[in-house]
């Protein structure tokens, strides 16, 4: 057992952080906001970087990684704040025509759940729909009747302009959103429904992570500079106690996101999750306490984190969902 | 990120899966929970099968008496003696825990020559004379006097909350050296005998209704210089040792004894009906995410002390566990006293019964986020030694 990152998997986290620093730093940031469509440019610096073929097979002319690096990769995602359909492009690089090289754009919408969401939905090339219920966990233990529809899912593929769908304000402004008004069965897509989910649903909280990371930095970075009373506010206890519980959460996610990926458990993907959702959530929210009026404004990035947080955490299972997983897992 | 065994490991866990499974059964039952020296003679007994069985002091240095195994080996012995049911530390605590990976660490070669052996055998039980009626949180602020005379040092003052006091041979005891000296710096940390002429225990009784911890008065105590740990007035450094391995490692064991609860619990609940209220079904379902969750981040804090230790040999910061014993002390501490909350609602007007094991357990859990250092105080290592905070009071 040697539960750290290996020298290599350090280089992959530090290179896509510096290579998000220096492509999507914050003026860039804060004019995705302005403007939130995918940047087509920087979604070819990525994939020129590799960074959506991380798992495809060398042959296949990818770089041939592992769940664990793609969670490393997505965690600086989420740190960035990135927006677009990251998860969805990493996975299904290799199964639709472009994705790999960032060429082309596709979607994931999960039709496990009502009302069906769809993130960038002017921004993708293609949208690949879910269907059935299957969870992350793969639903042996979620207590619906046997039968229901949709049960083993399917995924199927459809062209954008062909699926109606309402776009609504998005509370997140860097991921517009639309409600998919429905599912036209098109092309069906040959993959494993259930794995795909699960594996959505830990890059998602991979994201979660980096989120919780970043806003724990912020929060100490900000209790350190700002006087009261003629002293940072970091040395008061109550600002300390809000920013000590960030870290003890961003370290429990971390320590559940990474296993996860390393195991590939159901019962530990969705553990992973609820516990990621967690910590983005309320880091966010204690963030926002901790930078006070400032926290409050729309020039402060702490929003940012707490709307995709919350974006997020509505994806691939819900807290109860997972609760409810886990505590049949108890008795299994 | 690795999380399988090597042979090597799983080699050592079917031969201790063996082992347990001829043992156990052979086990005589606990004695009372009020029963001190009925606990010291269980608890010491199971040390000694342990030691002849090559289990004790597992993660010990070879030169401290132990078995010089790895950190994954020693998590493994933690899940395989938990599943079994075996007994746990119980009055071993302190010794196999902190005092006893203090002296190996600190110690010179004659100290742990002499206290080491018996620790690992179950020969000698140790307490903590670290706390004072004025000196909790504030620990710097003890008072306890030893002034030298000759090769002795008398000792006078008061302890309070000591653990096991009733039946320990030795007490890891923190004093003031020089009283002139700034508070951190004038604290010398000696060993020193409970049977000591001027030595008086006064158990106090805890709310779960036991003395577990006692009162301990210090009347012109010899000790002699000789049982010093550390140069005299450098025992704030070796405190912290000694601190970063209770709050670092001492309560790891436990987390695989929480998921065997949880997993009770939801059985429990099934059976009694309480597993209708979705309500509480998710919480245990929270509870099971919590504590595999507190498994992996022992997993992650022990392999990077392991390699923290390849880097920079046994000694020296390597092999004492930093500030991140702070993060898993504060979230466990909490985790259990969730579990033992939804114990109750499991149980419902069963939780009134203060003799069901789970009913004990939820009132010790109480204290958990006050002994070792309240969580307050862990909330401010992690703000100011991990996060870089000022100091401020
Ligand atoms: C079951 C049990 C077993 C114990 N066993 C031992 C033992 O074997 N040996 C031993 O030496 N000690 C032992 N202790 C003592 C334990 O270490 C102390 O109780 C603990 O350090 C707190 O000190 P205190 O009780 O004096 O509380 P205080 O320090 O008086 O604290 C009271 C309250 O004030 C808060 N507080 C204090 N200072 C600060 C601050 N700077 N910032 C924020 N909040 C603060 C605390 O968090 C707490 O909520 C044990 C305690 C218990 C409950």
């Amino acid at each position: 057992m040697d539960f750290q990152l290996t020298d290599e998997q350090r280089a992959l986290k530090d290179g896509t952080r510096e290579l998000l620093a220096g492509r999507f730093g914050r003026d860039r940031l804060r004019a995705a906001v302005e403007e939130p469509a995918p940047d087509r440019a920087l979604w070819r610096e990525l994939g020129a970087a590799g960074f959506f073929a991380l798992r495809l097979p060398e042959r296949d002319g990818g770089v041939g990684l592992g769940l664990p690096e793609a969670v490393l990769v997505l965690e600086e995602a989420g740190r960035a704040l990135l927006p677009g359909p990251l998860v969805a492009c990493l996975l299904l690089a290799g199964l639709v025509d472009g994705v790999a090289t960032g060429e082309r754009i596709a979607g994931l919408c999960d039709g496990a759940r009502e009302p069906l969401l769809w993130e960038h939905p002017a921004g993708c090339d293609e949208l690949i729909l879910l269907e059935g219920d299957d969870g992350p966990a793969g639903g042996e233990a979620d207590g619906r009747a046997e039968g229901a529809p949709g049960r083993t899912g399917g995924a199927y593929r459809s062209a954008p302009d062909r699926v109606p769908c309402a776009p609504f304000a998005s509370v997140d402004p860097l991921t517009p959103l639309a409600r998919v008004l429905d599912l036209p069965r098109t092309e069906p897509v040959a993959v494993d429904v259930p794995r795909l989910r699960r594996e959505a649903a830990l890059l998602t909280a991979a994201q979660q992570l980096g989120s919780a990371v970043r806003t724990v930095e912020m929060a100490a970075g900000h209790a350190r500079e700002r006087e009261q009373f003629g002293v940072p506010i970091g040395s008061f206890q109550a600002v300390k106690q809000l920013c000590a519980q960030m870290l003890v959460r961003a370290e429990i996610a971390r320590s559940a996101v990474y296993a996860a990926s390393v195991t590939e458990s159901a019962l530990d993907i969705t553990g992973a999750k609820l516990l990621a959702d967690e910590a983005a959530v309320r880091n966010a929210r204690d963030c926002l306490q901790v930078h006070g009026g400032m926290g409050f404004t729309w020039e402060a990035d702490v929003h940012l984190h707490l709307k995709r947080a919350w974006w997020h955490a509505e994806r691939w299972g819900t807290a109860g969902g997972a609760e409810e997983l886990l505590a049949a897992g108890l008795i299994a | 990120m690795d999380l399988s065994c090597t042979p090597e490991e799983e080699d050592f866990r079917a031969r201790l899966r063996r082992w347990l499974g001829e043992v156990l059964p052979k086990l005589p039952a606990p004695p009372a929970a009020t029963d001190w020296p009925g606990r010291r003679a269980y608890d010491t007994a199971w040390q000694r099968m342990l030691y002849d069985a090559g289990y004790a002091g597992l993660h010990w240095p070879r030169d401290a008496g132990g078995q010089g195994a790895t950190p994954a080996q020693h998590l493994i012995f933690l899940e395989e003696t938990e599943r079994a049911g075996a007994p746990y530390v119980g009055a071993n605590f302190v010794g196999l825990l902190h005092a006893g990976p203090t002296l190996a660490a600190e110690g010179t070669a004659e100290q742990r020559a002499r206290w080491l052996p018996p620790i690992l055998r179950g020969e000698e039980i140790w307490c903590q004379g670290f706390s004072e009626p004025d000196a909790g949180s504030d620990l710097a602020a003890l008072r306890t006097r030893a002034v030298r005379d000759g090769d002795d040092y008398v000792i006078s003052g008061a302890k309070i909350w000591t653990s096991h006091a009733e039946v320990a041979d030795w007490c890891e005891l923190l004093v003031r050296t020089d009283p002139a000296a700034p508070r951190h710096r004038g604290i010398s940390w000696l060993a020193m005998p409970m049977d000591a002429p001027g030595v008086t225990v006064r158990p106090l009784r805890t709310l779960a209704g036991s003395t577990e911890f006692a009162e301990v008065f210090l009347d012109e105590v010899r000790v002699p210089v000789t049982h010093r740990v550390g140069a005299e007035n450098d025992g704030w450094r070796v405190t912290m040792v000694t601190l970063s391995f209770e709050r670092g490692t001492a309560f790891v064991g436990e987390v695989v004894a929480c998921r065997r609860v949880l997993g009770e619990l939801a059985r429990a609940a099934r059976a009694n009906g309480r597993w209708d209220d979705a309500v509480l079904r998710r919480r245990l379902g929270r509870l099971s995410a919590e504590f595999t969750a507190l498994w992996r981040l022992t997993q992650w804090n022990v392999s990077e002390a392991m390699r923290g230790a390849a880097r920079g040999g046994q000694r020296g910061s390597g092999g004492v566990p930093g500030a991140g014993g702070s993060v898993f002390k504060l979230r466990y501490s909490h985790a259990r006293q969730e579990l033992y909350d939804a114990a109750a609602e499991v149980l419902g007007a069963g939780a009134l019964d203060a003799d069901h094991a789970w009913v004990a357990d939820r009132l010790s859990s109480l204290s958990y986020t006050i002994a070792a250092g309240t969580s307050q105080i862990q909330q401010n290592i992690v703000a100011e030694r991990i996060l870089g905070l000022p100091k401020g009071r």
